[in-house]
Order: structure tokens, then C-alpha cells, then sequence
């Protein structure tokens, strides 16, 4: 993360000149042998979901006795493995817009919190000067390999008792239900995401040049001011990165949704519901390969069509270190 | 679906998306105004003093109060992260704590029972050596496949799709991708193989096997699923650290005549430092948290079982707080030397 | 699900039409707050009125359509109490429940299918116990052994509700019936059966024990139905209380007679491959290869009826049927080993009392039962309710007199040992580990 490097603040700008150190060293390795491995690499990466993909479209028959490979010579296809998973046969399925709605309600806020609350945090760890301020970030930076699992008992714990001390009552229990269970989730994800949106953040927000800083300073900003106007800007192709990592987490996540959302129509996500297809009719593959992309697609399309910023935002933060 | 189901769900993401604006615009408008009051209130004192005495302690004064400003305004931003990590993490983490010295309905007070427990059982302490291989292997090898990945692919023809095969996995939950993995692996005892692994080592001439029943292999082919999906993240990282390698460097590194692998070794590898840090202390943690691959897969079975794996068991399925706790608190020792590693580059950013 | 789907669902269709006309009875004359009470259809329901606009929230593992089943035969109840049950299901109940109950957000009602699990729940003073109507309701219904299991300190929690017997063989009528086997009636036939069928080229069994993360479960099953016909009830009893060790020699000749079928590769894994293969094959799936005659015989629980592909035909005279696991000493009687579920309380309002009483009564049972696929012990059960065969045979079973029912062991053991060590040891004994090693591990595992 941090620094031994000098590093420049017009740096950044050096990156579009194409005589780079891996441009030269590529060009002298035997280029033939790169591009094999790099292909071979390139297939190990994508055949495995390939071959998921298009056995979710092969008859339940043809999935248990032969291989995704035999389809070339033998080409079906059926959308009867979506239709199951999709529509089912009990009556409880067949709703799985509701919980479409469901995982998008959690997603929003649960991205959009973290990543404001861990900007303001890493901002006050990088510029703003108070004793202890390492050591704070430190403890936040360790708090990452905090399981969740164990964090599940005392959160519900709050959520359900509230907080009360020798007998008064601090904080009283939340009481939610229903729709309102959304806020327990999104008030968990947020808690779960800090350390490392912090850690990140930091990683970018402390490398910013300290003459941007010293400039609004002497202009009379206050930090405020100068998290707004300045600091903000300049890491926003970070806060998109970080905002797709967290999407990507709270869209997979199953745990925290179980606890927090419950397994109801009215608030259970996507992936509680596709874990439950999967389970009761086991060793299925017709129904696991079809649930499993189901649940991957999403995250699949925000992630390529999103991608551009995910890369800028991790360059900035690379180059700066 | 009529709209009418929606509604509430609806409403209730419109609250949260008002909440989050009211939260953190009042955060900062509270920010803006504060300190414009008292800085007014300190102007006035500061005037007061100087018509009063001409001279002495004021600016000292000022230093201060400046300096204890600062803490509190330090402390404003960071109280909602820190508020939040007190309840979601701290407090579970002490609590963790204690939890490990007690019993495993916690009804009594055993001492170190049980971390020697975990040293004891011999199935214990196969975990806790797979997860050390884990946290030796995931790391390398994800960040060496990424690394070398961006190294070939760099300026190559189709680099923009090159690289997206690669970080695809990302996408993918654990748990999706333990499914996609356990179908490669899969085997038939009879019949055609459908698992394309057995595809290829019959095609090879092998016999057809049960890769997950046999270790110490199994825990390899449940690593190479984490770093199929890591990979992608370093690759990621690194390349944008590569491209950005000043050129002058590399032309005077070029001049002294130095071959590509010098160039790698002493040119591309100490500029990408910081870049690789983040990416291996970022994997080093995942993996040491890794529980969702293993119990997709194996459920743990066949000596595949992880330290957070058994945790999750002991402490929810056998109702073993105590030996959860501790392999928890385990977890917490395994990170220091992390974040140890952590003080020390952070010490000499302050310092350079 | 599976068994002739289509009469099924038009049962479904009509059983709703009737509720639903049932409701609008209910509520056309619902006048007065307990006014449902005087409708026909509600007349069953009296004792449980007078608490109209109340909510009961029950969690359980049963989910997907059994649990829609599950809803359905509670709407009349609903309809006419006026109370308001908010069910759900997870796959993840048993690590969940304790997660939500520390958390001081436990349901009003779960059905808990371990004893092991409900005594935690009881010691730790988190249940409420039953109330006398519960109770009274229970002991009218139930065999004072199922309530036993329920009983902790003197204390009684809850009714049984759902069961299923596990001492079931499935096979192929229409095999045997070609190759001229018969239903074996001892042990020791049903070896020389194996032997048979292994010399007519089939392999005579099928296994798997793959469950996701309860792997390992089926393989118990196993080991108790045998401990029950090797060593009988009694030693079953020290066994599982471990009064015995668990490497008794008793023990270990139980699961050397187990391994005697599962790990000779003469005799499994009919269509999957060698031992091995029985523990990466799941449950559900293990099964199948008997409609291919690929093996002829599986032992497995009375719910594995719902496995089957859509369209096979479950009777004796069927694709599919089951016989009961034979005894190996039939002088000593009949034993059954089975499961079920148990309906215990978190709170104690009288609306979550009133559906504890409900659940535990006869309505109860054959509201459920005659959706189909269901099973109890609950002696107001009508054998007339249970449309299919293998139903039918199980509650036979468990009204049978002169059976000899013993619970699941591995879930009255603690729960390390019942959801963990055993399970897992079951996994690497089939993998090739000895007896005595694994049982020496279980023991070694047993909390004390």
C-alpha cells in the first residue's frame, strides 16, 4: 500500500508514453511463449464458467451422463432448467422479481453508507493532525480480519435488546419488522465494509499531493471545504472502484441475509431464495448450474459495464501507491 | 407481480436513499458551520486579547486551541466509521474474546482450555496447517498468475478482452464459483465423465478419479479455485502499477544495458511495490477468512477443513462457543504480523 | 413434487377451493370479534378463538413446497381463530436458530427435529414450557416415548408434529417381481439376497451420503438401524446417552456389519462407481439408479418418496416401493427407527400457546396429511387420510404395536458429535479409514 518510491505528482500523466519496463521486458521475452501461456491462462479462466453456462441449457438427462463438451457434436438446448429454477413448481416460487427487488433495496444503501462514512474516516486519518491518529488507523486496518460470523450474536443482539447499561436503558430495542428489517441489513453491511473501504481509501486519499491541500488552506478552506471541493474529485474513480467491490459483496452475500434479512418474501435477497432452490433438490446439476448463473449474471453485467471505471480507479490508486 | 408488492420495498430504498443524504450532507454542513463559529468566536477573542495586551501568549494560545480543534474536528468526521465499527466489530471481537475463555454453552470460566484444545486434537491442528497452506499459496500464486498475466498482455492486441476474461471470476460469489469448480471436478464412476478435469486426464490415458476424496491434493484444487478467483484483482492492480513506471527510468535502466530479467527483477518489480502490498495484503486476508469455497466443496471433509470453516461449525452447529471463540482469536494472531507490517510501511511513509 | 404430480396438484386445487369457500363462510357471517365461531367449518376450531388479530411467527427447516403444503393445512385454523401465522423455512435452521435465539430474536414457535438441540434451548432456560392445554392435547395424541423426547427436567415443550420412519429399503417391484426375489424378512436373507442379485451381474445396492454441509448423515442412519437390530434398544439407549463409549465393541460390531454392505465394492455403488463414490454422491440422487436397474436395493427414509423424478409411480406394485429393513433376530422384535419434529415455543402469549395446542391435535395431523407426502405418530391420524402407499406403510409402522421405535441417534447426541464428529468420521470411514480408528475419534469428540 504505502510507499517507499518517490513518487511524482505529475506521475500520473507518464502513463500514456509507451515505452514502459513491461512493454520492453514483453517485447524480449520469446513473444511466442507469452502468448501461449497468456491464452492458456485465458482459457483456464474462462472455460470453467463456459462449460457451466452452456450446461444450463443442456436437458437434465444429457447434464448426468455426458460432458458440456460433447454438446459440439450433439447440440440441445432447452430452457426447461431455467423455468424450473426461475418459475419452480411450488407456489412460493415463480416470485423471483420480489426478491430481485429484495437484493436491490439491501444493495443501494449498503454501498452507498460504507463509502461515505470510510471517505470522511480516511480523509481524518490522512489530513486532519490529532495524537493517535496511526494508531486509529491501524486498529481500523486490523479490524478486517474480524469474522463476521462472530459479529452475527451481538449485532442481532442490539438490533433485538438495544443497549442498556446496569439497568438504564441506553438505547432501546429497534423493533423492526417486515420492510423495516432492510435497515438492520444495510446497518450490518455497512459496519462489515468499513475496515477495508477505510484501508482502501486511505491507501488513496494519503497519497494525494499535501500542496493541493496547503493551496485551499491558505485560500481559508476549511477541511470541510477542502474534502468537498478537493479531496472528493480527485478520488472519485477510487470511490467507483470501491463501490463495485462492495456491490459485488453485498450482492453475493448470504450470511449477513439470512441473519439480518431473514428468509421472508418481503425482505429476503436473491441469493437466500437461489440457496434454497439448490438445497432441497441436491446433487442436481440441471438445477444448480442454471441457479448458480442466475445468481451470477447480475453481478456479471454490472461488472463488465462498469469495468472502465473499476480499472481507472484502481490506476489512480497504483500509481499513487 | 402487481406494483403493490413493490411499493413498500420501494419506499423503504427511497427513505434509505434520503436517510444517506441527510446523514452525511447534514455530516458535512455540521462540519461547515461549527468550526466557522467558533473560528469567528477565537477571531474575536484574539481581538479582545490584543486590545488588552499588546503582546505575549496569544499565538501560542491560539496554537492549541487549534491544535485540540483539529482533534475534535478529526473526530467528527471519523465518529460515524467509528461508531458503526464499535457496535459491528469491536465489541464482537471482545466479546469473542471472552467468549473463548468459557465453556461451550459459556456457563463457566475455563482458562485456556480451549487453545490447548485446538493444539490437541490432532484434526485441529490439520486445520490449522491446511489453513497455513492456504495463506502461504493463495497469495503467491494469485499475485504471480496476475502479475505474469499483465506482464504479457501489456500492449498486446486484444489486451481490453484479455484482461476482462480474467477478472471475470470476480463477479462470481464464492459460492458460485465452489459450484463451478465442483463440476470440473466432478467424477462418474460409470459411464461417460462429466467433470472436465477427469475429461482430460482419461483423455491423457489416466483413470478416472476422485480428485476432492484424496489430500493432500483436494486442499490444492480448493486453492487453485480462490486463486482463479484472486488473480483477476491483482492482475488488475499490478498492470495499472506497470504502465505507470516512469519511462525514464526504464530508458536509463535500458542504456546501462541490463537484460529483461534484470529489467524485471530490479526495474519493474521495486516500482510496482506499493501496488504489490496492497494486492497481497488485501488476498492474505480473504484467504485467511476463506470459508465459503471449502464448505460449497467439501464441507471440510477429507481434510480439506479450514480454520474459519470449523469455526463457523463449532461455534453455530456444535454449540462449542468456547472452541469457536478460539479459533477465532486464532485468526486475530495469524493477522498481526500483517499488521505489524502495516506500522512499520506506514512509519516510513510518515517519515520519507 | 414427485409422486404422480398431476392428482396431486388437482388435490391441492380442490383442497384450497374448499378452504377458500370454507373462509368465505367463516367470514360472511363474522359479525362479532368471535363470530367465525359459530360457522360449520369452524366448529373444530373453538377452543382456539379469542385472539383475532394476533400474529405467530413459527421457523423451521421444512421449505419450497413441503412448506407451502405446511401453510395450506393451517388456513383453515387461521381463518377461524383469527390468529395470523407467519411461517418460514431455511435450509440453514439449525445453525441459524441458535444465532437468532442468542440474539434475542427467536421466533414464537420453531419445529426442532433434535432432541439434542431442544435440550440446549431448555437448559439454557429459553424455552417456555408447554401449556397445560399443550400438554393435555399431547398426551391424548402421542406415545409417551415421543414426548419424552420432550420432556427435559420434568418439563414438558412441545408436541411432536411431522415424523418419518427411516428402516426402509427402497427397491423395484417390477425387478424382483421379474427375477423372482423376494422381500427379504431377516438379515441374513437379505445378505443372501445381495449375493443373488451380485451373481445375476447387478450390483445389489446403492448409497450416497452427500448432503451439502450435513454430509455424512445418511451413513448414521445406517450405523443406528443396524446398532438397533445388532445390539438391540437397550445398548442403543447407553449407546446414545454414552453410558457406552463410543468404541465399545458393541458399537464397533455394528458398524462392521454396516461395512460389511457399504464398503464391499461386490456390493456397491450401483451406478455411481466404487465405495468411495458413496460419499460424493448425494442423498437425493443415490437412489435413482433402481429405475435403471442399476442397483437394486437403498435404504432410506420414508420421505425419500418426494425424490423421485416426476412421473414414477411409488407402490408395490409401482417402479419404486420399499420393504422395511429386516431385524437381525426377528424373535426380538421390531425395531423402528425414526425421526420427527418438535413443535417448541419461545414465548408464552396465549395466541403462541394456542397454535402450540393446535399443532400438536388431530385436525392438525390429518390437515396435513391429507395434502399428501406426510407422515406422524399422532394417533388421531387416520390411515384413510394418507393418500400414498409408502405413507400409508410408515404410519403402520408407528401405530404398529409391537414395533420398537427408538429416535434418530445423532440427534439426541450432542450436537458436536450427532451434527459433527460422527458425520464426519462416517465420511472417512467410507473413504477407507478402519472402524476402530473412527470410533476412537468419535469418542475422543464427545464433549464432557
Amino acid at each position: 500500500m504505502t510507499t517507499t518510491t518517490p513518487v511524482l505528482a505529475g506521475e500520473a500523466t507518464a502513463e500514456p508514453t509507451p515505452r514502459t519496463a513491461a512493454g520492453r521486458v514483453r517485447k524480449r521475452l520469446n513473444s511466442r511463449t507469452a502468448t501461449i501461456v497468456s491464452i492458456i491462462i485465458a482459457l483456464i479462466w474462462t472455460v470453467p464458467t463456459f462449460g457451466l453456462l452452456l450446461s444450463s441449457f443442456r436437458p437434465e438427462d444429457d447434464i448426468k451422463q455426458t460432458g458440456w463438451w460433447t454438446f459440439f457434436s450433439n447440440p440441445q438446448l432447452t430452457f426447461q432448467n431455467y423455468n424450473d429454477v426461475l418459475f419452480g413448481r411450488s407456489s412460493s416460487s415463480g416470485q423471483l422479481a420480489n426478491y430481485f427487488v429484495n437484493s436491490l433495496v439491501i444493495t443501494i444503501p449498503s454501498v452507498l453508507f460504507p463509502i461515505a462514512f470510510a471517505a470522511l474516516a480516511a480523509y481524518a486519518l490522512s489530513w486532519i493532525n490529532f495524537r493517535g491518529r496511526d494508531w486509529l488507523y491501524i486498529a481500523v486496518f486490523a479490524l478486517q480480519i474480524v469474522p463476521l460470523q462472530m459479529a452475527l450474536v451481538p449485532l442481532l443482539s442490539f438490533f433485538s435488546r438495544g443497549v442498556s447499561l446496569g439497568g438504564i436503558t441506553l438505547l432501546p430495542p429497534w423493533d423492526l419488522d417486515n420492510e423495516g428489517k432492510f435497515i438492520q441489513v444495510w446497518f450490518a453491511h455497512t459496519c462489515f465494509a468499513l475496515p477495508f473501504a477505510v484501508f482502501l481509501l486511505h491507501n488513496f486519499i494519503s497519497q494525494l499531493p499535501g500542496e493541493l491541500m496547503e493551496a485551499a488552506r491558505v485560500d481559508g478552506a476549511g477541511h470541510s471545504k477542502i474534502f468537498r471541493s478537493v479531496v472528493l474529485p480527485l478520488i472519485t474513480p477510487a470511490l467507483a472502484s470501491l463501490a463495485i467491490f462492495q456491490f459485488l459483496w453485498v450482492w453475493n452475500d448470504l450470511l449477513v441475509a439470512l441473519i439480518f434479512a431473514g428468509g421472508g418474501r418481503e425482505t429476503a435477497p436473491l441469493t437466500v431464495r437461489l440457496a434454497e432452490l439448490a438445497g432441497t433438490r441436491g446433487g442436481e446439476w440441471q438445477r444448480l448450474t442454471a441457479g448458480a448463473f442466475v445468481s451470477i449474471v447480475i453481478p456479471l453485467i454490472v461488472f463488465l459495464s462498469l469495468q472502465r471505471y473499476f480499472v481507472r480507479g484502481l490506476l489512480t490508486g497504483s500509481v499513487k501507491g | 407481480m402487481e406494483f403493490e408488492d413493490f411499493a413498500p420495498k420501494l419506499s423503504m430504498l427511497l427513505y434509505g436513499v434520503i436517510g444517506f443524504v441527510v446523514v452525511v450532507g447534514g455530516l458535512l454542513l455540521l462540519l461547515d458551520v461549527v468550526p466557522n463559529y467558533f473560528a469567528r468566536r477565537r477571531e474575536a477573542a484574539l481581538v479582545a486579547a490584543s486590545l488588552s495586551t499588546s503582546d505575549g501568549p496569544a499565538p501560542t494560545l491560539g496554537r492549541r486551541v487549534r491544535k485540540h480543534r483539529e482533534g475534535l474536528l478529526g473526530l467528527a468526521f471519523l465518529l460515524p466509521a467509528l461508531l458503526l465499527l464499535l457496535i459491528g466489530l469491536v465489541i464482537p471481537a471482545i466479546r469473542t474474546i471472552l467468549l473463548s475463555l468459557r465453556n461451550g454453552d459459556s456457563t463457566a470460566f475455563v482458562g485456556l482450555d480451549n487453545y490447548l484444545w485446538i493444539f490437541r486434537e490432532n484434526d485441529i491442528v490439520r486445520v490449522l496447517l491446511n489453513t497455513a497452506g492456504w495463506v502461504i499459496l493463495v497469495p503467491l500464486l494469485a499475485t504471480s498468475v496476475g502479475l505474469l498475466y499483465a506482464v504479457m498482455v501489456d500492449r498486446a492486441r486484444f489486451e481490453a478482452v484479455a484482461k476482462s476474461l480474467i477478472f471475470l471470476p470476480m463477479a462470481i460469489s464464492f459460492v458460485g464459483a465452489g459450484i463451478i469448480w465442483r463440476f470440473v471436478y466432478a467424477y462418474r464412476g460409470e459411464g461417460d465423465q462429466i467433470g472436465l478435469l477427469n475429461w482430460l486426464w482419461t483423455l491423457v490415458g489416466g483413470e478416472p478419479r476422485q480428485w476432492l476424496n484424496e489430500g493432500p491434493l483436494n486442499t490444492f484444487l480448493l486453492i487453485v479455485v480462490m486463486v482463479w478467483i484472486q488473480a483477476g484483482f491483482a492482475m488488475v492492480i499490478l498492470s495499472a502499477a506497470i504502465k505507470a513506471i516512469p519511462s525514464d527510468i526504464v530508458e536509463a535502466a535500458r542504456l546501462d544495458g541490463v537484460t529483461p530479467w534484470q529489467m524485471f527483477w530490479r526495474v519493474t518489480l521495486p516500482s510496482i511495490r506499493p501496488a504489490l502490498i496492497v494486492v497481497i495484503v488485501t488476498i492474505s486476508i480473504g484467504t485467511m477468512k476463506i470459508f465459503d469455497i471449502v464448505r460449497t466443496m467439501t464441507n471440510g471433509n477429507f481434510d480439506t477443513n479450514v480454520v474459519a470453516l470449523e469455526m463457523y461449525n463449532q461455534a453455530f452447529r456444535y454449540q462449542q462457543a468456547g472452541q469457536g471463540s478460539a479459533l477465532a482469536v486464532f485468526l486475530f494472531i495469524l493477522v498481526i504480523p500483517i499488521v505489524i507490517f502495516q506500522i512499520r510501511n506506514l512509519r516510513r511513509q510518515r517519515e520519507g | 413434487m414427485a409422486v404422480s404430480s398431476r392428482p396431486r396438484q388437482a388435490l391441492v386445487l380442490a383442497t384450497t377451493l374448499a378452504l377458500a369457500l370454507s373462509a368465505a363462510a367463516c367470514s360472511s357471517d363474522d359479525g362479532g370479534d368471535s363470530g367465525s365461531a359459530s360457522s360449520p367449518e369452524c366448529a373444530a376450531y373453538d377452543a382456539y378463538t379469542g385472539n383475532d388479530g394476533t400474529t405467530v411467527s413459527i421457523y423451521a427447516s421444512i421449505r419450497d413446497a413441503e412448506a407451502d403444503l405446511l401453510e395450506e393445512s393451517w388456513k383453515q385454523f387461521e381463518e377461524c381463530s383469527g390468529i395470523t401465522i407467519k411461517y418460514e423455512g431455511s435450509g440453514e435452521f439449525e445453525a441459524q436458530l441458535p444465532v437468532r435465539v442468542d440474539g434475542g430474536n427467536a421466533p414464537d414457535i420453531a419445529f426442532i427435529p433434535q432432541p439434542g438441540l431442544l435440550k440446549r434451548f431448555a437448559d439454557a432456560g429459553k424455552l417456555k414450557e408447554a401449556s397445560a392445554e399443550t400438554k393435555t392435547m399431547a398426551e391424548a395424541n402421542y406415545a409417551k416415548e415421543w414426548l419424552d423426547y420432550a420432556t427435559v427436567g420434568g418439563k414438558f415443550y412441545g408436541a411432536p408434529m411431522g415424523s418419518n420412519v427411516k428402516s426402509f429399503v427402497w427397491y423395484s417391484p417390477k425387478l424382483f417381481a421379474e427375477k423372482g426375489w423376494k422381500v427379504p424378512q431377516t438379515w441374513d436373507e437379505m445378505m443372501q439376497l445381495s449375493d443373488t442379485i451380485a451373481g445375476a451381474g447387478i450390483k445389489p445396492w446403492c448409497a450416497g451420503i452427500e448432503s451439502g454441509d450435513a454430509t455424512g448423515w445418511p451413513a448414521t442412519d445406517w450405523i443406528e438401524d443396524v446398532m438397533l437390530r445388532d445390539q438391540g434398544a437397550e445398548v442403543y439407549d447407553q449407546w446414545v446417552d454414552h453410558s457406552i463409549p463410543f468404541n465399545d465393541p458393541k458399537v464397533v460390531s455394528a458398524v462392521d456389519r454396516v461395512g460389511k454392505i457399504l464398503k464391499d465394492s461386490k456390493y456397491v455403488n450401483g451406478g455411481f462407481g466404487d465405495v468411495k463414490s458413496i460419499t460424493t454422491t448425494s442423498f437425493q440422487e443415490a437412489g435413482t439408479p433402481i429405475l435403471e436397474n442399476k442397483c437394486a436395493m437403498y435404504r432410506m427414509a420414508s420421505f425419500y418418496a418426494n425424490q423421485w423424478p416426476e412421473g414414477t409411480k411409488v407402490a408395490e406394485d409401482g417402479d419404486t416401493f420399499a420393504f422395511y429393513l429386516p431385524p437381525v433376530d426377528p424373535a426380538k422384535g421390531k425395531p423402528v427407527l425414526g425421526g420427527g419434529e418438535f413443535t417448541v415455543a419461545f414465548a408464552d402469549r396465549p395466541e403462541v400457546q394456542k397454535v402450540q395446542t393446535y399443532l400438536a391435535s388431530g385436525e392438525a395431523a390429518n390437515n396435513r396429511a391429507k395434502l399428501g407426502n406426510w407422515v406422524s405418530a399422532n394417533k388421531k391420524l387416520e390411515v384413510s387420510n394418507v393418500e400414498n402407499p409408502i405413507d400409508k406403510l410408515a404410519v403402520e409402522i408407528l401405530q404398529d404395536q409391537s414395533a420398537v421405535f427408538r429416535f434418530d441417534g445423532s440427534d439426541l447426541m450432542p450436537a458436536a458429535v450427532g451434527a459433527g464428529t460422527f458425520w464426519k468420521g462416517m465420511v472417512e470411514w467410507i473413504n477407507g479409514k478402519s472402524t476402530s480408528e473412527v470410533l476412537d475419534q468419535i469418542e475422543g469428540s464427545w464433549p464432557k
